[in-house]
């Protein structure tokens, strides 16, 4: 964190100072470990074992907050019969078909669940495609039905409930297993275990901080989970002090997500359609999830999104155009894109202020996908690598590809900077802040929302009466023109996203949205930030002038909520849990609930409110259920629906590992999503070729893969070169010499980099043998304007990816290391052919 | 501070005379003389940092049509005035000379790149997206319907404004396009 994020430490250095014990975990010594309490270097690949041990030492020693776990979690709910654990069968959930390498959830859903289980019959019915129905891309964000009030055993004592079940998955994840896979010591893990157990309940809130490398792994959204479990465990969630804070890496990449460039999301994590299971609006809504909890009012926010762009075209006649949305089949991620552009059956793409052929795993594969478009458009600051692999790309130089052969045809548009334009980031607190226009872009720089209007309005002029044109010919796209350039106004976008009701006026809250199509929403969790007909999100009320939780500072999604669940962060009779961590509480008095933030529960809910029979949304929740997008409104310790890879988090091992996962019998996910093709090979299993742990970081002086930072001149300076860090032992172990060069070799690739040796990388001790972990930022490249180049270290990656969000595991592979600079041209391509083949 | 000509107010005399180099004694005229450029600007936007995500505000003067400076802006509950080096470099991110500013072209099988005005361009790439698209126009897929086109993708960075993404999922939905990505997935 104070590595990629170093203004943001310095909070968890003002804690410090009041304090607050830090922790630092993480397989390489970074800036944090030097000003941590504590620093306890991990096996990457191995955080599942550790967060297990963490939640078996408090379940098995009785430590979790029992008032806030009976009360605010599942920990009590009965699970069904059918349901088996990787206990009873080694390693493996109930559900899984061998063949497909895919799961059928519906053994996992709560007793007495039949509503899901009927729902998943009716998936099955689509043949092969329940598997993919098991997927979290066909729930949005939400998982799928349950009811709000599944039997349950307030004792915790029934073997079907989910504190038992949990219990029993986690008893095998002990200290010694902690020692054994992932090399901490017992004594380090007592530490941390006696450190995070004592400073929760209810004066205390323990804060668990990742970055996004946590989601790239092969388990990645059970790292996630894991961390979810412990946090609920504790009272940990919902409360100030408390959470699970992602440190997201990108401007506005919480924001890609509300309002998603992503294939299976509309915005406000509404579910893209699927063919096979959504044939009309009344199918869709009832297979999308439960009708309790906020999701229950999902046809509000479908039916004005779908207002929000076919306008007066979207009526109740046509299902408001429903028909409109294509379908999806499956995956249609970003490496499925790939794959399909080297099959040639994706002819044409747009790349975005981005560059894959530096940033994505697997390079190679992403630059022959570029060498076999019909059309590619790039649009950045700076001409990066994506836009020019045709010159200068290494596959040129090994003899893979020559210029004169790609047909690709190029189009570079430069694009506006940040300051060149105005519109909202959404930050990684969910905080939405307006930047102002400082000045013009220069020459024929343009915004990307200029790109996308005109270009909107260029493809509308050339298309006809046919039927497939409809959805684009009627389409709102009728935008205030502002300046010379014609820029489209991006405050009537962001009005737009915010909505308007009938009388046309901006919508203040979500819970305005209406059904009958009478309101229109571009984004229903977005709200409210054009409440009042004021751009709530340029708000820049001094924080010195505010309280310490500054509501007036730029606007937060939901209803300006800057604690999510805070309901939580008081005791079920809406006391505070202690005065020292007050934040929301009940006003018997007034009736309503109040505090130091938007309380994130119906105001006027009392705490001894008990939903009637038949209740839906957020009616059917009770006065004690802080997690109103729950269909149970409780946190979920165990998950019966929403994921593919089973309902509790389970240590596998990374795909390409040196080491053997001795908790079960099964090595890797066994649902986890892999590409067996030439351009895509792996390294051989157990392979004694590639002995070291490989894996990626970041540095502060540089941005991702360097389109933002290779061509400035200071950070250039300050870190010049691509590097590689090893320990002395390493160095020793295969001949290299500090500031000399190494080539590291993967099955895709072999790179080259400088040799930092440094005490800082410790070897681990791991199944009684020491494991070497090679740590190499990915910032470099061969052009990009950079004043700086350098091997691309994302092209030693194979793509693997996590099989609920289908995010690659670039953080854990293996890897061989040699001294001395690569072999150029074809001498390259035959060392990796030795090495994957000898 | 000493009073005659200018030899005497010379820093190196003063400090020789025992003055705390350290302090007044390092000032000289023309050090006196400096305004910061902040102090300069014709305007200044509040802006937001464009690197991380962690949003600290950014002030972002200009002078003469030009980004003369940019800095932590101290009213920001989240940043309080500060900025990490990629922040405080993000004048020279819009200022550098590496920067394009030209649309830029390359034929299939081209060698070089060749310059096309920017309206060119526009409707270049129009006819492409109508003609990809149609040619690749999918109505059903395993006897359902989908009305898509695999044919069209995107990879957005995830620097782009939110009403950037917008327009973005808005348009490529209407015309059927799916493998609409981010490197949110990234």
């Amino acid at each position: 964190m104070a590595e990629c994020h170093p203004v943001g430490f310095q909070w968890v250095m003002e804690a410090r100072l009041r304090g607050a014990k830090v922790f630092h975990i993480d397989p390489r010594f970074s800036r944090t470990s030097a000003v941590a309490d504590r620093y306890l270097p991990i096996r990457a690949g191995s955080d599942i074992v550790l967060l297990g041990a963490l939640i078996n030492h408090v379940l098995s020693n009785e430590l979790y907050f029992r008032e806030y776990v009976l009360a605010y979690t599942n920990a009590a709910t009965l699970v069904s019969k059918r349901f088996q654990d990787t206990e009873d069968l080694d390693g493996l959930f109930s559900g899984f078909d061998p063949e497909s390498h895919r799961y059928d959830p519906s053994s996992w859903a709560y007793e007495g669940d039949e509503e899901s289980e009927a729902e998943t019959d009716e998936m099955r019915e689509g043949g092969g495609q329940h598997a993919e129905a098991a997927g979290s891309d066909s729930y949005g964000a939400r998982g799928a039905g349950a009811s709000a009030r599944p039997p349950s055993d307030p004792t915790l004592r029934h073997p079907r409930c989910v504190l038992q079940i949990l219990k029993r998955h986690f008893a095998r994840y002990t200290p010694e297993m902690v020692a054994e896979l992932c090399g901490i010591p017992p004594e380090d893990f007592a530490e941390l275990a006696e450190a995070i157990t004592a400073n929760s309940g209810r004066e205390r809130t323990t804060a668990w901080v990742y970055s996004v490398g946590w989601t790239q792994h092969s388990v990645g959204a059970q790292y996630i989970r894991a961390s979810a479990i412990l946090q609920l465990l504790l009272g940990n969630m919902g409360r100030p002090g408390g959470g699970i804070m992602a440190l997201r890496g990108h401007a506005s990449i919480q924001g890609s997500t509300d309002i998603p460039t992503l294939f299976n999301l509309l915005p406000g994590y509404i579910a893209m359609p699927h063919a096979h299971r959504h044939e009309d609006l009344a199918h869709y809504l009832e297979m999308e999830g439960a009708d309790t909890g906020y999701w229950g009012n999902r046809r509000s926010y479908l039916v004005s999104l779908l207002k929000s762009w076919w306008g007066d075209a979207a009526t109740e006649d046509n299902d408001f155009c429903f028909g409109y949305l294509p379908r999806l089949t499956g995956d249609h991620g970003h490496y499925a894109t790939v794959m399909g552009q080297i099959d040639g059956t994706v002819k044409g793409y747009f790349v975005i202020g981005e560059n894959p052929a530096v940033g994505s795993a697997n390079g190679k594969a992403q630059r022959l996908g570029l060498a076999n478009l019909e059309w590619l458009v790039v649009r950045d600051l700076t001409l990066v690598e994506t836009a020019t692999f045709w010159k200068d790309g290494p596959e040129l130089e090994t003899g893979e590809l020559r210029t004169g052969d790609i047909a690709t045809e190029v189009f570079f548009l430069p694009a506006a900077s940040h300051v060149e334009k105005e519109g909202t980031f959404t930050n990684t607190q969910r905080l939405l802040q307006w930047r102002e226009k400082a000045l013009d872009p220069p020459g024929e720089c343009r915004s990307d929302l200029w790109f996308y209007y005109h270009l909107g309005k260029r493809i509308r002029r050339r298309l006809g009466d046919d039927e497939i044109d409809r959805p684009a010919i009627e389409l709102t796209w009728d935008y205030p023109e502002e300046g010379e350039h014609r820029e489209p106004s991006a405050e009537a976008v962001l009005r737009e996203i915010n909505g308007t009701g009938p009388d046309g006026r901006a919508l203040s809250s979500y819970r305005e949205l209406a059904p009958d199509g009478s309101t229109r929403c571009g984004c229903w969790i977005y709200c409210g930030v054009y409440a009042d007909e004021v751009n709530q999100a340029a708000r820049r009320e001094p924080g010195s002038r505010q309280s310490w939780v500054a509501p007036e500072w730029g606007w937060a999604w939901p209803a300006n909520r800057r604690i999510l669940y805070n309901r939580a962060s008081a005791d079920p009779e809406g006391r505070p849990w202690s005065e020292r961590k007050a934040y929301i509480w009940w006003d018997a008095e007034k009736g309503e609930w109040t505090g130091h933030d938007v309380p994130d529960f119906d105001l006027r809910k009392p705490p001894d409110y008990e939903p009637p029979d038949g209740a839906r949304a957020e009616a059917a929740l009770a006065g004690t259920d802080p997690f109103i997008m729950q269909s149970d409104g409780k946190g979920w310790l165990y998950v019966p629906s929403g994921l593919s890879d089973g309902p509790l988090p389970t240590h596998y091992e990374p795909h390409e590992s040196p080491v053997l996962n001795t908790l079960y019998a099964r090595q890797s996910n066994p649902a986890r999503r892999t590409y067996d093709r030439p351009e895509n090979p792996y390294n051989p299993p157990g392979s004694a070729r590639f002995p070291y742990v490989f894996t990626t970081s970041r540095l502060t002086e540089h941005h991702t893969a360097g389109a933002m930072s290779r061509s400035l001149a200071y950070l250039a300076e300050l870190q010049p070169e691509l590097f590689c860090e090893v320990s002395p032992q390493l160095a020793a172990e295969v001949g290299l010499v500090n500031g000399g060069w190494a080539t590291i070799v993967t099955s895709r690739t072999a790179i080259e980099a400088r040799v930092l040796v440094t005490d800082r990388v410790r070897p681990l001790r791991v199944q009684r043998q020491i494991i070497h972990q090679v740590v190499m930022p990915y910032h470099w490249g061969y052009g990009g304007g950079g004043l700086v180049t350098g091997d691309i270290v994302n092209d030693l990656l194979p793509v693997v990816l996590d099989p609920n969000v289908y995010i690659q595991e670039s953080k854990a592979c293996t890897c061989a290391v040699l001294p001395g600079r690569r072999p150029r041209g074809q001498a390259l391509l035959d060392l990796i052919e030795e090495y994957r083949h000898g | 501070m000493a009073d005659g000509g200018w030899i005497s107010r010379w820093p190196v005399i003063r400090q020789l005379k025992g003055e705390d180099g350290r302090r007044d004694a390092a000032r000289s005229a023309r050090t006196d003389a400096l305004r910061p450029r902040t102090e300069e600007a014709d305007t200044v936007a509040r802006s937001v940092c464009p690197y991380c995500a962690v949003g600290c505000g950014q002030l972002v003067y200009v002078k003469d049509g030009k980004v003369s400076q940019i800095e932590g802006d101290p009213d920001s509950p989240i940043s309080r005035g500060r900025l990490c080096p990629k922040g405080s470099a993000s004048k020279q991110l819009v200022t550098h000379p590496g920067r394009q500013t030209q649309v830029l072209y390359r034929r299939p099988y081209g060698t070089e790149w060749e310059r096309l005005d920017l309206e060119t361009a526009m409707d270049m790439i129009a006819d492409r997206v109508v003609r990809t698209r149609r040619e690749t126009w999918q109505e059903t897929h395993e006897g359902k319907e989908v009305r898509r086109t695999l044919g069209i993708a995107s990879l957005g960075g995830a620097t782009l404004d939110n009403e950037e993404n917008y327009l973005m999922k808005k348009l490529y939905t209407a015309l059927g396009a799916i493998q609409v990505e981010n490197q949110a997935r990234i």
